[in-house]
């Protein structure tokens, strides 16, 4: 089991480096998807295909919201979207490729000063989780597109999630559907307001808001 | 008792989807913020139960933050029906660039703003952290569409800034939440549930590291919605930009109920013999907080941004009192209060004010008093309160916080706390007395007509319940506001 475990953090780590390098929006896209479903297959891992109606259930939502719902909204958010469908960065693809496996190695270093006191399913889970966190964040703060940057949380939300995985037994059903339901929410009006920002400005170009100051 | 407080604002906000009616649909709104307040009244004198085995439950911080919400937004509610009468009839018109814009469809505006005050009732009432969470994020993404109320550029810019930056902090709480629960895992035997009394009661067992690991992404996570410096960017862009009416609930309502947030995960803390570490890092982000927001406030042009830095300094305030505990705790449940009336009636009045003049720029606005008179002697009354000069309630919860902390002889930080104090007091009033005396310009027409008793009477009543609060604390939130300092560790 440990194996198919490891096998899906080795695929998350993956995906993370290539959203750090990836320009296409849509292709971006595509690959948070991927992500959104490679999740919502681990709790069936975890607990090691024993068959249980209320994970199945879960899995289903996460990888029906993840996977299909999320990738639609914002394809229909960039649709009428006339700039480049580029993420526009502000710190370089090359030099995010690059700072990818540094925080890795950090994350691994943390994974290792951090135990867990419970019995763990595998040692990768809490290192992949903080970096899918950190590149998150990072995704957040340096592309200029709001789009890239509503990515850039589901990809933060991702990393949270795996951590929560850790812990599947140990939040009650209603706390996880609620925040479940919340995320999608928060994806929900995010695509609206990219869409009342396309059609104000013309763009979705976060740098160029900025008549509020100080 | 408790599903009603929840129930009442959900079927309003639903029908005031459906109601096409714009005068009934006000009717509704007023109504159902009327009864949320009589059924939060009723909780006062008898506890209602617990619910769902315990997670939904009112203790005492519980009920204090209700109440405060609950009033706050009766009067909000009242203030919003002239408010909406008369964006009816106003230009759309940008009074910053000249563009056209339309609002937000009042039924959908009504129905979020209800929405709004169930989710902080159910952050109220949980008792456990998932929930309390759950009902967080909740708040934020009922409150979006509410700052977009004037769809234009501006107000887009502050939605989307607050929707993102507040997002990211409540998923690091999301984050901090994990943490706690692994802090209550067990190797051998049962885990502790994150309900708040099972924590507190087997706080002795919890994992210290993990625990005070946890405790850092609350305060940052939930930090970043309550607007403590330096994680408050959002706040200034979204209050300056909201209506009026939002930037009151927001700065009174929405920053208590993160605060709240904050406090039950220092509950959790100090039953694990943790207090030091909370207090510290609640000491050290409000000295950050009113030193960031007095340094603001003092080149501040636009006076709804005041205001809003305010609101960043007066929760420095709040967690510096908790910070520093003792009797400083009573003090700052007092501030709670105090804060929230006067913040909602400056914040009120800054709306008459915005609606006479069309202008956000301090300099550009002289002699308030003659043009609306009622509103100018509010705006300094209000600037009186919100100071701390005496005899207004802040005067004495700030008093109180002072005092505890020359008690507990931590005289860096009272005089750290006094002097920044002292410089907001100096930079307010130069822009308060300005706005309010002089000639007022040219081309402003006397608009006698403006003050009504729907934007006149909800700030004046706020005003006087906190002028009383300085002069006389009630028995019975005396006591109340005792019980909750002793909850949060202090007496």
């Amino acid at each position: 089991m440990d194996n198919s475990i490891d096998t899906i953090m080795v695929l998350l780590v993956l995906m993370n480096l290539m959203l750090l390098g990836l320009s296409s929006l849509g292709t971006c896209i595509r690959v948070v998807a991927a992500q959104g479903i490679t999740l919502g297959i681990l709790p069936l891992v975890i607990h090691g295909g024993i068959f249980d109606i209320r994970l199945t259930l879960f899995s289903a939502a996460i990888v029906g919201l993840k996977g299909i719902v999320f990738p639609l909204l914002l394809s229909w958010a960039m649709r009428d979207v006339n700039a480049q469908r580029e993420v526009e960065p502000f710190i370089g693809y090359g030099k995010s490729v690059i700072a990818g496996p540094l925080a890795l190695a950090v994350c691994m270093w943390l994974g290792s000063r951090l135990p867990l006191p419970l019995d763990i399913v595998s040692p990768m889970v809490m290192p992949v989780a903080f970096f899918t966190i950190m590149c998150g964040l990072f995704l957040i703060v340096s592309r200029k597109k709001a789009l890239s940057q509503v990515l850039g949380y589901i990809v933060l939300e991702n990393g949270i999630y795996t951590f929560g995985m850790v812990l599947a037994e140990k939040q009650p059903l209603l706390v996880e559907l609620g925040i479940l339901l919340d995320v999608f929410v928060a994806v929900f009006v995010m695509g609206i307001v990219i869409f009342h920002i396309n059609r104000e400005f013309d763009h979705i170009d976060t740098d160029r808001l900025s008549s509020l100051r100080s | 008792m408790i599903p009603a407080l929840i129930l009442v604002p959900i079927v309003a906000a639903a029908l005031s989807l459906i109601i096409r009616h714009d005068n009934l649909r006000r009717v509704l709104f007023v109504s159902a913020a009327l009864t949320h307040s009589g059924l939060t009244f009723v909780a006062w004198s008898c506890t209602p139960e617990a619910i769902l085995n315990g997670w939904l439950m009112l203790d005492a911080p519980g009920l204090l933050f209700l109440s405060i919400t609950s009033v706050l937004f009766l009067a909000a509610s009242f203030y919003a029906v002239g408010y909406l009468n008369f964006e009816k009839k106003q230009e759309k018109q940008d009074f910053e660039d000249g563009s056209f814009f339309t609002n937000t469809p009042e039924a959908i505006f009504i129905a979020c703003l209800l929405a709004f005050l169930a989710t902080m009732t159910i952050v109220t009432v949980s008792q456990h952290l998932g929930l309390l969470w759950v009902a967080m994020e909740a708040t934020t993404l009922a409150t979006a569409p509410l700052i977009y109320f004037h769809r234009h550029h501006r107000s887009l810019e502050a939605t989307w800034k607050y929707l993102l930056i507040c997002s990211v902090g409540i998923a690091i709480a999301l984050l901090g939440n994990f943490f706690l629960a692994v802090a209550a895992s067990k190797t051998g035997g049962q885990d502790t549930r994150l309900l708040l009394s099972d924590l507190i009661q087997q706080g002795n067992t919890l994992n210290v590291p993990w625990l005070r690991a946890a405790f850092l992404f609350f305060l940052v996570g939930y930090g970043t919605k309550m607007g403590l410096a330096p994680l408050h960017t959002w706040l200034p862009d979204a209050h300056s930009e909201s209506p009026s009416i939002v930037s009151a609930l927001l700065s009174g309502a929405l920053l208590n109920c993160a605060f709240l947030a904050i406090l039950r995960s220092h509950q959790v803390l100090s039953a694990a013999g943790q207090s030091e570490f909370s207090s510290s890092l609640l000491i050290v982000f409000g000295l950050i907080s009113i030193i960031w927001a007095a340094v603001f406030i003092l080149g501040q042009t636009d006076y709804k941004r005041m205001l809003a830095y305010s609101s960043v300094e007066h929760m420095g305030i709040l967690a510096l009192g908790v910070g520093v505990s003792g009797a400083a705790a009573f003090g700052a449940m007092l501030h709670v209060v105090n804060h929230s009336l006067t913040k909602g009636m400056l914040f009120f009045v800054a709306g008459n004010i915005l609606a006479a003049y069309k202008t956000k720029a301090s300099k550009d606005v002289r002699g308030i008093i003659g043009i609306i008179p009622a509103s100018g002697v509010l705006w300094l009354a209000g600037f009186a309160a919100i100071v701390g000069l005496p005899p207004f309630g802040i005067f004495l919860s700030e008093f109180t916080i002072a005092k505890a902390m020359f008690e507990q002889h931590r005289t860096g930080i009272a005089i750290a706390y006094l002097a920044v104090l002292a410089l907001i007091f100096i930079s307010m009033s130069r822009i308060f007395l300005n706005m309010a005396q002089g000639k007022a310009p040219q081309g402003i027409p006397a608009q006698a007509g403006s003050e009504t008793i729907f934007n006149i009477l909800p700030p004046a009543l706020l005003g006087v319940t906190t002028l009383i609060f300085g002069l006389y604390i009630p028995p019975f939130m005396n006591t109340a506001l005792h019980e909750v300092a002793k909850a949060i560790g202090g007496f």
